[in-house]
């Protein structure tokens, strides 16, 4: 399934209609440890660029922002007892939320896996 | 658990495997005393207070409280033996040198303590007539015309009740003068270098808050500052001295391209310490700036409160001034403004911030604080402290990354970074190190402009030995962090607590005790 | 200047190792046109310690102290008896002159203090957990009602009649500025609270509720129909307490159903200090605890798997999420929730429990013994230790007549609400444990003289 990448450090996959969205690991590392993660309920409609999620560590709290326009269908409740689960498996149990796409060709804007590697590497 | 070694910590716990060379039964060390929660060791049935009558029981019906509220209580010596314990745990300017940059934590003269538990002060209710309490309102006026005098304002609000509701009152105070202009300007301008509460109070008065950047040099960058101004812009939060502790030397020419926009300027008045007597701030130009008696005039912090934060203000801005507002009259008389005589005498009020008159038992001890000084004490404060700082930065500025020290001199407090340390070595270990050093850290990782910040701020009364020890000190840990001395990665070590798990704290918050706890 | 330690010799070695020729070179950045050349004119200069307190000590003359004579005077500041022990231990100087526990290693004391303050506050309002303090009781309930906004995204606040007229102030002020709507009006000189009107006036658009208990004119009421009104329509309740003494009698909101129970610790261990600082107590229903302002004192370990305390969930706060913190308040009242919390270690239930019985019993004295007097009379028909008393003539006159025979005698309702002509006639006073049954008969004579 194709995976894309934000500026602000999420990853985002698509799976048939479905969009994954999480933060990658090297967001979690900038974060340290993460001991609560807000997500969205399930019908709240996204806007691209708009307020999604909130993740705090001890230290510091960082709005997610949506990666594309679309409904949320889920969020990963598990962050809710577990928000380790954060910085332990970022791209894979550690989830945020699915969300409809309502427009596709927003993903074009992203970067794939290589292209955010480059951009981390320059940072 | 057993309420004899309450922390229920026991010599195999030791995270370092291996069990402790010097265990006790109590848990205690000599004179470090652990202390159980007084839900441990206190009980319903105890008091520690008598009473001259035992009154037939009430009845007030269904709204009776008959369930146990579980309340635990100590007789007096106990009480006394809890608090003296814990108290031994806290670092305190009492114990020590505290420099904690910002904060100015400087000695507070036991004079204030006594004057304010005089009985005329501290026995009196706020809502007693007048012409009961002439003495009370002496002193609110008394205090209040100091005020006006060392900053060269106009008038001052003396309730705000800490820094962070001074500046809410100076924002409304802002908010008031645009809507009796019939303006709606939304944006309030913050510079980077500005207190993390300016634009929280910012947005919690309802303005959008836009960054200004700082220059290389640690100061407001008057270019950008001037291009963003224009007809949505209310004014500027600048703190001057500013967090990197340099005076904003263009002070004067952004209140005058702030006024040429139709905006206002607040200041954050946190660092007046380093001006006192010195500079007033309505000679650059300032509409409102809170005051911190709790810094600049010594009254105790208490650990974490309470401060008291009166505003000054500017002509433009005095009208729009909280109730209650202190009036002086003709015949010697002194009145408190509110609800029933504003309508004629402060018409223009944005009305109450808080209950009663304001922080009344600060205002005696910064008054108290105030005369001692006296006009030629307070310029004496500002020249010391700065004094002192400068000589803490250009004493550590071999050893520590001193990011803005060709900036000119510091002002109250001195700056550095943790650029140059150790691979893994950062900020925190130097500031735990200094624990086991016998001194409280400094501010750590503030302002966020600089990476891994450690702001210093001595205070003007540190004497010369005590700022040479502390600067010896900070030059060994500083050196410690370059080698990479593994044991400062685990710092403190001779302190009532090894580092906390604040993580842990924050996953799953025990943020009250309950029966089953530790069980 | 006594306070000052550096010596000439000092100052002038340190300014030779900063470089520095004099004191004026290290505040060049100071525009030379504004910095000062010497002294502010007309300001005195210093004074010894004596010539200080000499002053001092005859301003605090010119106040009448409560202390003084026959005391009367609540209204959200309450005159009880503290035990010597407490002001001795916060004047040790470890809490006197510590700092916000920031760094918990070496800041335990203030920590595990305010943990059990927190726990202490939450018992006594009947809720989960409690904050580590704020400012006062006024600046509270306002913090209690944007807290409100935030859990039920509504700005609809309704405002009991009941309600401190300062509070009520502080939050008009505020709600001007955030566009929040408050439904508010003045109390009637009625025994009964507005609370069955307010129940009936929720709907899907109310934020929250805010009821006084007991309230400003004395008057207590079972909030328990109001909880279950403002849960069926998604509001929050919020239960404000001038007087936490009454817990000690009188149910907590909490057990009700209060969502957020806030208020004014002052009455214990605090003084009357003519009106701060005092102490904002503020607790809720833990579901909660993320949206509540202000700082929270957590249980952990340390390295060594020792229990200790730090400050947690500071990222609510201000210096860390800036603009968008829950609340742009910084410091609590730590020194008063220590005195606080001493006062009620000393207590205990037990002493508690008796306190409230003592201030019940007196009140109902005083008022048996004011409603003797002629053409006065008791408007409550449940109270505290306070209440309402209506005179045959406006109470604002009276209060200083009374004064004027050294009697402190209440608060008019004319001070508290001089645009309403129809509470004119109202005093309330509260009487505690410190009144004696002469101050009362005191009290009854000088108003029969004042009223006659």
């Amino acid at each position: 399934m194709p995976r894309f990448y934000t500026e602000e450090h999420e990853w985002v996959e698509v799976d048939g209609e479905i969009a994954t969205v999480g933060i990658t690991d090297f967001a979690q590392g900038q974060l340290g440890d993460i001991v609560f993660v807000e997500v969205p309920d399930t019908g709240v409609e996204l806007t691209k660029g708009g307020d999604a999620a909130v993740v705090e560590s001890v230290k510091a709290a960082s709005d997610i922002y949506a990666p594309v326009d679309g409904t949320v269908t889920e969020g990963n409740s598990a962050l809710e007892e577990d928000p380790a689960l954060a910085n332990s498996d970022p791209e894979g149990e550690g989830w945020f939320f699915r969300m409809t796409l309502s427009d596709k060709a927003q993903l074009d804007g992203l970067m794939d896996s290589k292209g955010y590697k480059a951009y981390c590497d320059a940072l | 658990m057993s309420a004899l070694n309450p922390t229920g910590w026991r010599p195999e716990m030791n995270a370092a495997g291996g069990a402790d060379d010097n265990v006790t039964f109590t848990g205690n060390r000599a004179l470090m005393l652990d202390e159980p929660l007084i839900f441990e060791i206190g009980s319903n049935q105890t008091t520690g207070v008598d009473f001259d009558e035992n009154p037939e029981a009430a009845d007030l019906g269904s709204l009776m409280r008959r369930d146990p509220i579980g309340l635990p209580g100590l007789s007096e010596s106990e009480t006394v033996r809890h608090y003296t314990r814990l108290s031994r745990q806290n670092y305190a300017i009492d114990l020590g040198l505290f420099p904690l940059g910002s904060c100015t934590m400087k000695h507070n003269p036991r004079l204030n303590e006594k004057v304010a538990r005089m009985p005329g002060f501290a026995d009196v209710h706020p809502l007693q007539p007048q012409e009961t309490v002439q003495g009370a309102l002496a002193v609110i006026n008394e205090l209040a015309e100091w005020l006006i005098s060392l900053t060269g304002m106009y008038g001052v609000a003396m309730s705000p009740k800490a820094g962070a509701h001074g500046e809410l009152c100076g924002v409304l105070c802002i908010k008031a003068a645009l809507e009796a202009r019939g303006e709606d300007r939304r944006v309030l301008l913050v510079p980077e270098s500005a207190h993390g509460t300016n634009p929280a109070t910012a947005a919690f008065a309802g303005f959008a808050v836009e960054d200004i950047p700082a220059t290389k040099e640690g100061r407001v960058d008057l270019e950008a500052l001037k291009a963003r101004l224009g007809p949505d812009v209310a004014g500027v939060m600048i703190t001057n001295p500013n967090t990197c502790g340099l005076f904003e030397r263009d002070m004067k020419a952004i209140s005058d391209a702030v006024h040429a926009a139709g905006g206002y300027v607040y200041c954050d008045g946190a660092n007046f310490n380093a001006i006192v007597g010195k500079v007033r701030p309505g000679d650059l130009g300032i509409d409102a700036m809170h005051i911190n008696l709790h810094k600049t005039f010594s009254t105790p912090h208490g650990g974490g409160g309470p401060g008291s934060g009166p505003v000054v203000l500017s002509e433009a801005l005095a009208p729009y001034g909280p109730i209650p507002y202190s009036a002086r009259y003709a015949d010697g008389s002194f009145k408190l403004v509110e609800e029933e005589s504003a309508g004629e005498e402060h018409p223009d009020t944005f009305g109450r911030m808080t209950a009663f008159h304001g922080q009344m038992g600060m205002f005696t001890r910064a008054l108290t604080y105030i005369l001692s000084h006296g006009a030629d004490g307070l310029k004496q404060v500002a020249e010391d402290a700065v004094l002192n700082a400068n000589y803490m930065l250009r004493s550590l500025e071999d050893v520590l990354d001193a990011p803005f020290a060709a900036s000119g001199p510091c002002m109250h407090e001195a700056l550095f970074s943790d650029k140059g340390l150790a691979e893994g070595f950062s900020t925190l270990d130097i500031a735990k190190g200094l624990i086991d050093e016998g001194y409280h850290p400094m501010t750590v990782y503030f302002p966020l402009v600089v990476h891994g910040a450690m702001l210093v701020e001595p205070t003007e009364t540190e004497s010369k030995a005590v700022l040479d020890q502390f600067i010896g000190a900070l030059r060994s840990l500083a050196l410690r962090a370059k080698n990479g001395d593994p044991a400062l990665k685990s710092a403190p070590h001779f302190a009532p607590r090894a580092r906390l798990d604040e993580t842990g704290a924050a996953r799953k918050p025990v943020l009250a005790w309950s029966e089953g706890e530790g069980a | 200047m006594r306070y000052l330690p550096l010596t000439a010799d000092d100052r002038a070695a340190m300014l030779a190792a900063v470089g520095a020729s004099t004191i004026d070179d290290l505040f060049v950045d100071v525009p030379a046109e504004a910095r000062l050349t010497g002294p502010i004119a007309g300001l005195p200069l210093q004074a010894s310690e004596l010539a200080v307190e000499r002053h001092m000590a005859a301003l605090a003359r010119q106040n009448r102290a409560a202390g003084d004579g026959p005391f009367f005077l609540g209204a959200g500041a309450y005159r009880h008896h503290v035990p010597a022990s407490v002001d001795h231990l916060i004047q040790r100087g470890e809490f006197l002159t510590a700092y916000t526990p920031y760094q918990p290693e070496i800041a335990q004391g203030t920590l595990q203090m305010l943990f059990e303050f927190q726990t202490q506050v939450a018992r006594l309002f009947g809720t989960d957990v409690a904050n580590a303090s704020m400012y006062d009781g006024s600046t509270a309930c306002w913090e209690a009602i944007v807290m409100a906004r935030r859990v039920t995204k509504r700005t609809t606040a309704l405002i009991s009649n009941g309600l401190h007229p300062h509070y009520r102030s502080v939050a008009r002020t505020m709600a001007k500025y955030t566009r929040d709507t408050l439904i508010e009006s003045d109390p009637a000189l009625e025994p009964g609270t507005d609370w069955a009107a307010l129940a009936a006036a929720v709907t899907k658009e109310t934020s929250c509720v805010v009821v006084q208990y007991p309230d400003i004119l004395g008057r207590i009421d079972d909030m328990a129909a109001l909880a279950e009104a403002c849960q069926a329509a998604g509001a929050l309740l919020i239960a404000v307490v001038t007087e936490p003494v009454a817990l000690g009698l009188i149910k907590s909101p909490g057990e009700m159903g209060a969502d957020i129970v806030v208020g004014e610790g002052q009455a214990l261990g605090v003084g009357l200090q003519f009106g701060g600082p005092y102490v904002g107590l503020f607790a809720c229903k833990s579901k909660y605890v993320r949206q509540m302002p202000g700082r929270l004192c957590g249980e952990t370990v340390d390295a060594k798997g020792k229990r200790g305390y730090v400050l947690t969930l500071s990222t609510r706060e201000q210096h860390i999420r800036r603009e968008k913190a829950t609340s742009n308040i910084c410091t609590n009242a730590g020194l008063c929730a220590l005195a606080f919390s001493i006062h009620m270690t000393l207590l205990g239930e037990a002493g508690l429990r008796q306190l409230a019985a003592i201030n019940h019993s007196r009140a109902k004295a005083a008022a048996t013994e004011l409603a003797k007097v002629p053409g006065v009379s008791v408007m409550n028909d449940s109270y505290f230790n306070e209440f309402t008393l209506l005179l045959p003539a406006e109470a604002r006159p009276v209060v200083h007549a009374l004064a004027e025979k050294g009697v402190l005698g209440g608060v008019s309702l004319g001070r508290l609400y001089p645009d309403n002509a129809g509470l004119a006639n109202g005093l309330v006073v509260a009487v505690t444990e410190t009144v004696t049954e002469e101050d009362i008969a005191a009290f009854a004579a000088a108003l029969k003289e004042v009223l006659a």
